[in-house]
């Protein structure tokens, strides 16, 4: 079945045609062969679900859902849909419960969202109620696969989607075990709404070459210049990317030769406690982004640690849902610290707050191009891993991953 | 009521947000004490006493910082706010200044004239007097909503 009559141009993963960001029908089509497809979707994280007769609600995609943790505290996962009607189940953001019951009709359900009561089945009276040969149950909410890694909690829909370390691979699994290190302590968190196609936040996040360029506050305090050792690691799938930086300066001038806006000379901060960090990892690495596909972030940025994960609102609307957190061993001073440097990210974040808005800006002017292209070609037609970040390896890798998907 | 210390509230009140709204953001660390603390959060974190801010700011030396990021570093569209204050409730404070919480409106009005409402929330200010002139000690931006449209540039 075709996603669209649009075709991919034949120069491949070195042009992305603008038509992917206002198409609607391949927007139906990535909710149904990507979010709700063999694929594994953050969901939360399981600090989220703090005790037994939990529960919160989160998305496959565009698709609401409702994670639970069960008396027993087993995590479960499905659609928040009744049965009946088709109603939301669950209308708070999160909460405690043992079971939970649809307002419309009364109609319950159990933590594993199994239909365990209808109100007035036999009627009343003798009058009324449901035909005996009747079975809602075979139209119930459907049951997300879980599975969690270091604290992480995925799903999917598909029976297809291969053990959620093999979607992974090793490369992955390791960095996302290297930052969580132990079990989380939330410290809060917010979102944002993006005036863009969710897929142009996932490009940005993958994109390394507009890091030091864009972010202005980033270069000028020497947090992740270009010139700084450090690398990319693309999956093989080409959906999944670890971009990564070693905390140490090595002091290039290639910026200030150039010329370029980034660089301002002797812009100081006057309260450099902003940037106090400590190795926490013991390996130097000061930066590292990682994302799985489809809509997963984990960032460490210092000692400022998150997650975020996108909840598409249409074709050129976006929530971007970012949690952050510490760990329970934290003192005082490490929480402290990761505060301060959370001044770092997030919608009024000195390195991140343009993230809000660059998607946003290519979502205005692709609108009316929608059969003209753009140029992926930093670092050539690569989607594999290197030692240099002046790349976009990560971004056409998304596109493979992304193409295979939707069938383009 | 003291109504001299709810005028002195509201006069401090007043001329913070009219610094925001008028582009002398280089005015509004004056508005803290040296080591004024400065925080905007969500009323989801603040109910759940979770210390998370969007800003966090702990002297008057972070947030000249913060200005100068936001005129020198920072990349956004060109916007201008106007802040709507409800009246104070002002509580003297037992020793010096006072507790007050403040109701707001925030208009975003971006360059191209599209205008939205793009915050609400309160102020729970820590109001004290250094040799006769109000300043905060603390201010906590609890905001209404958990979602923020796009970006956080001008302080709140």
């Amino acid at each position: 079945m075709e996603a669209t009559a649009h075709r991919w141009p034949e120069e491949g993963l070195t042009r992305v045609p603008y038509w992917v960001y206002s198409d609607r029908a391949l927007y139906e089509e990535e909710q149904a062969r990507i979010f709700r497809g063999p694929t594994w979707n953050f969901l939360c994280l399981e600090a989220e679900l703090p005790g037994p007769n939990s529960y919160r609600r989160s998305n496959l995609g565009a698709m609401p859902v409702v994670v639970t943790r069960d008396q027993d505290g087993t995590l479960h996962a499905f659609e928040n849909r009744c049965a009946h009607r088709g109603s939301l189940l669950v209308l708070n953001e999160s909460g405690e419960a043992r079971d939970i019951i649809c307002v419309y009709h009364n109609w319950s359900y159990d933590l594993t969202g199994n239909l365990t009561g209808v109100a007035f089945r036999k009627g009343l009276g003798g009058k009324g109620g449901m035909p005996a040969q009747c079975r809602p149950e075979d139209h119930g909410p459907r049951k997300l696969r879980l599975e969690t890694l270091s604290g992480l909690v995925f799903g999917t829909l598909s029976g297809d989607a291969p053990p959620l370390e093999q979607y992974l691979g090793p490369e992955i699994v390791a960095r996302i075990r290297r930052v969580l290190r132990a079990p989380v302590k939330l410290l809060g968190g917010y979102s944002q709404t993006l005036p863009s196609n969710w897929k142009l936040y996932m490009e940005n996040v993958k994109d390394t070459y507009h890091a030091s360029l864009l972010h202005t506050f980033f270069t000028t305090f020497r947090l992740n210049r270009l010139s700084q050792k450090g690398g990319i690691v693309v999956s093989d799938c080409g959906g999944h990317h670890v971009s990564y930086s070693l905390a140490a300066d090595t002091g290039g001038k290639e910026y200030e030769q150039a010329g370029m806006r980034a660089a301002q000379e002797g812009f100081g901060l006057e309260a450099p406690q902003l940037l106090e960090a400590v190795d926490e990892f013991g390996d130097g690495i000061g930066l590292q982004i990682l994302s799985v596909f489809p809509t997963f972030v984990l960032q460490q940025t210092r000692n400022s640690l998150a997650v975020r994960r996108l909840v598409p609102q249409g074709l050129d609307q976006t929530e971007l849902v970012w949690t952050c957190f510490g760990f329970t061993t934290d003192d005082d001073d490490m929480t402290e610290r990761r505060l301060r440097q959370a001044n770092l990210i997030g919608p009024a974040g000195y390195i991140s707050m343009e993230d809000g808005a660059a998607p946003g800006f290519v979502q205005r002017a692709v609108t009316t191009a929608p059969d003209l292209l753009s140029v992926v070609e930093m670092g050539g037609a690569s989607v594999a891993s290197d030692d240099n970040r002046v790349t976009e390896a990560a971004v056409r890798g998304f596109w493979k991953a992304y193409r295979g998907y939707v069938g383009l | 009521m003291n109504i001299e210390l709810q005028l002195k509230v509201q006069d401090l009140n007043a001329r913070y947000v009219q610094a925001i709204d008028d582009n002398k953001l280089e005015a509004w660390p004056d508005f803290f004490t040296e080591d004024g603390r400065y925080r905007v959060t969500t009323a989801e974190n603040f109910e759940r006493g979770l210390p998370l801010g969007l800003i966090y700011a702990t002297s008057r030396a972070m947030l000249r910082d913060r200005v100068r990021s936001l005129r020198d570093a920072n990349v956004y569209e060109a916007q201008r706010y106007r802040h709507i204050i409800a009246s104070p409730l002002v509580t003297p404070d037992e020793g010096r200044g006072a507790r007050a919480q403040t109701g707001f409106l925030v208009a975003r009005v971006m360059h191209t004239g599209e205008t939205t409402l793009f915050a609400s929330g309160r102020y729970e200010d820590h109001v004290v007097f250094d040799d006769g002139a109000a300043r905060f000690a603390e201010k906590l931006v609890i905001l209404d909503s958990r979602l923020i449209d796009t970006l956080l540039a001008i302080p709140l």
